[in-house]
């Protein structure tokens, strides 16, 4: 039998520091998207078609690049904080597990800087 | 690395209504992630051109993206209205079991209803263009 304190036993088991930033990031990110979401819903819905005139010209609009620009970033921070805590909970072995952390971090990263690239390039209108 | 403690795992409990809620929660964020990637190929599609758009437009058309991008709306409206309840909760309000029981049927009605909103908006032809 163990003379430690449960305290004892316990300590510098887990994280102190980082877990609260992950936890509140996910929360201001899932906040923000509450409007950031229906404006894309219903901004979306407004155009008389999806055809390549009406979207590269809502696109191109000042306000909506803007909310679009933060909509993918919001979503991409949002998408990657839930799927790392997937992982993190179903994924215990450390090379798998790692390797999946690394690989969603990166998809995000990508997915993120082409959309924004995408949303600037008809925004500006450099598009080919 | 030492063993960690570890709480008691979750198939001991009692199957409860409010559990299947809660892995649907994760289930349809898992939904919306894989929907990242139809909307980043549309706005990159828009950036490429028109004829890039107009290949990118029959592909997302198609019926097998068409009801990807619908159970992203279901997907959608559920997660929506079960956040709106999970950020309640962060404040610490509706634990008791009757609340939390209430706020999970009224969550399911909600959502339900985004869904059929959201789903007109998407699907409903668009006045008089195609």
């Amino acid at each position: 039998m163990s003379l430690r304190t449960p305290l004892g036993r316990v300590l510098g088991l887990g994280s102190a520091k980082e877990g609260q930033s992950h936890w509140w990031g996910q929360r201001v990110s899932s906040v923000a998207l509450v409007p950031l979401t229906l404006w894309f819903a219903i901004s979306l819905s407004t155009l008389p078609a999806l055809d390549y005139v009406n979207v590269s010209a809502w696109m191109s609009g000042t306000w909506t690049a803007v909310l679009l620009i933060l909509f993918v970033l919001v979503v991409a921070h949002h998408s990657h904080a839930g799927l790392q805590v997937v992982i993190e909970d179903y994924l215990h072995g450390s090379l798998v597990k790692y390797a999946s952390l690394l690989g969603l971090l990166f998809a995000h990263l990508l997915l993120a800087a082409a959309s924004v690239f995408a949303v600037l390039r008809v925004a500006f209108g450099s598009v080919p | 690395m030492r063993e960690r403690p570890l709480s008691p795992h979750l198939f001991i409990y009692r199957f409860q209504y409010t559990m299947a809620l809660s892995i649907l929660h994760r289930i349809s964020g898992v939904v919306l992630s894989v929907g990242l990637i139809p909307l980043a190929y549309w706005l990159t599609a828009v950036a490429a051109g028109p004829s890039a758009y107009d290949r990118a437009y029959s592909l997302l058309s198609s019926w097998p993206v068409k009801l990807l991008i619908g159970g992203c709306i279901c997907a959608f409206s559920y997660h929506l209205v079960s956040g709106l309840r999970h950020l309640s909760w962060d404040t610490g309000m509706g634990f008791e079991r009757a609340q939390a029981r209430a706020s999970a049927r009224i969550a399911i009605v909600a959502a339900v209803l985004v869904a059929l909103a959201l789903l007109w908006l998407a699907f409903v032809p668009r006045g008089s263009a195609s």
